[in-house]
């Protein structure tokens, strides 16, 4: 995986996560209509991330086109990914 | 259900191959206060929640879990995946090899597979969101005894995002609490 691929990987997993916080929070605080509208605006910019980064990369989930071959298996698989 | 994302939550980091430091992180993977153990204790425990916050909550945390089983998986491939038959004997892991080669299989570090007793699912939702506070602090505790065993900065940084997610688990399970607890007050009286 280039440079430049990693990096857009890493900026979508920080964002993912960003939303997954807001999203157990919200969990348990369902009325905080402030971190709400945070977690829908977060939400806003990780599906314009990860439509950028899929149209790229390829698939990140099932139920996305692919362009041919069947792109779903290209390699690295996440564990296989070197991070450092 | 549940959709596979083909990425990591966190970037999993190994600084070098260490069998020895494989040895003792497999425990998050099968051991009795791992990633596997969390996520089945939460996912099967959420049918018998009272309030939708507390239903939601062992939904996500346990889902989340399962994320961090992968990440710890990664984790010991990388520090396994190019090590030697002579680290291997060294650390201690001869026995294992003779059973898994460098496959992922889920024990403690002493090698005694994973176990539904592990868990409990007790029907009683006080009951089982206390478990679940207690496990988060004794997977958090176990993150800590493994960053100090480890010397690896890279290693220690994502065992330290792990960490970081036990204390914040702990918290929003406590939140689930308080509001079934007062579910279950309100009850009692009407
Ligand atoms: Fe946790």
């Amino acid at each position: 995986m280039d440079r430049e691929q990693l990096c857009m990987l890493k900026e979508l997993m920080a964002l993912e996560f960003t939303v997954l916080e807001f999203h157990l929070y919200l969990d348990t605080h369902p009325t905080d209509q402030r971190a709400l509208m945070e977690y829908n605006s977060f939400v806003q910019q990780l599906a314009v991330l990860k439509r950028q980064y899929q149209d790229r990369y390829g698939p990140l989930t099932w139920q996305e086109p692919s362009a041919y071959p069947w792109q779903w298996i290209d390699q690295p698989w996440p564990w296989e990914i070197c991070y450092e | 259900m549940w959709i596979y994302e083909k990425k990591l939550q966190y970037p999993a980091k190994v600084g070098r191959a260490n069998v020895q430091m494989a040895k003792y992180l497999i425990t998050q993977y099968g051991g009795p206060d791992g990633e596997l153990a969390a996520s089945m204790r939460y996912l099967t425990q959420r049918y018998h929640m009272p309030t939708p916050q507390a239903k939601g909550i062992l939904t996500d945390i346990g889902t989340e879990e399962l994320a961090h089983l992968e990440i710890i998986a990664t984790l010991v491939y990388k520090l396994m995946d190019r090590a030697s038959l002579e680290e291997i004997k060294a650390a201690g892991l001869g026995a294992y090899y003779a059973d898994h080669d460098r496959a992922l299989y889920f024990v403690n570090g002493e090698g005694v597979p994973w176990t539904a007793a592990y868990i409990q699912s007790k029907g009683d939702p006080v009951a089982d969101l206390h478990e679940d506070m207690a496990a988060e602090e004794k997977a958090r505790a176990t993150y800590e005894w493994l960053i100090d065993l480890s010397d690896d900065p890279d290693l220690n940084d994502t065992l330290k995002f792990l960490r970081e997610r036990e204390i914040v688990h702990f918290q929003r399970f406590g939140e689930a609490l308080q509001i079934v607890q007062e579910y279950l007050d309100t009850k009692k009286y009407f």
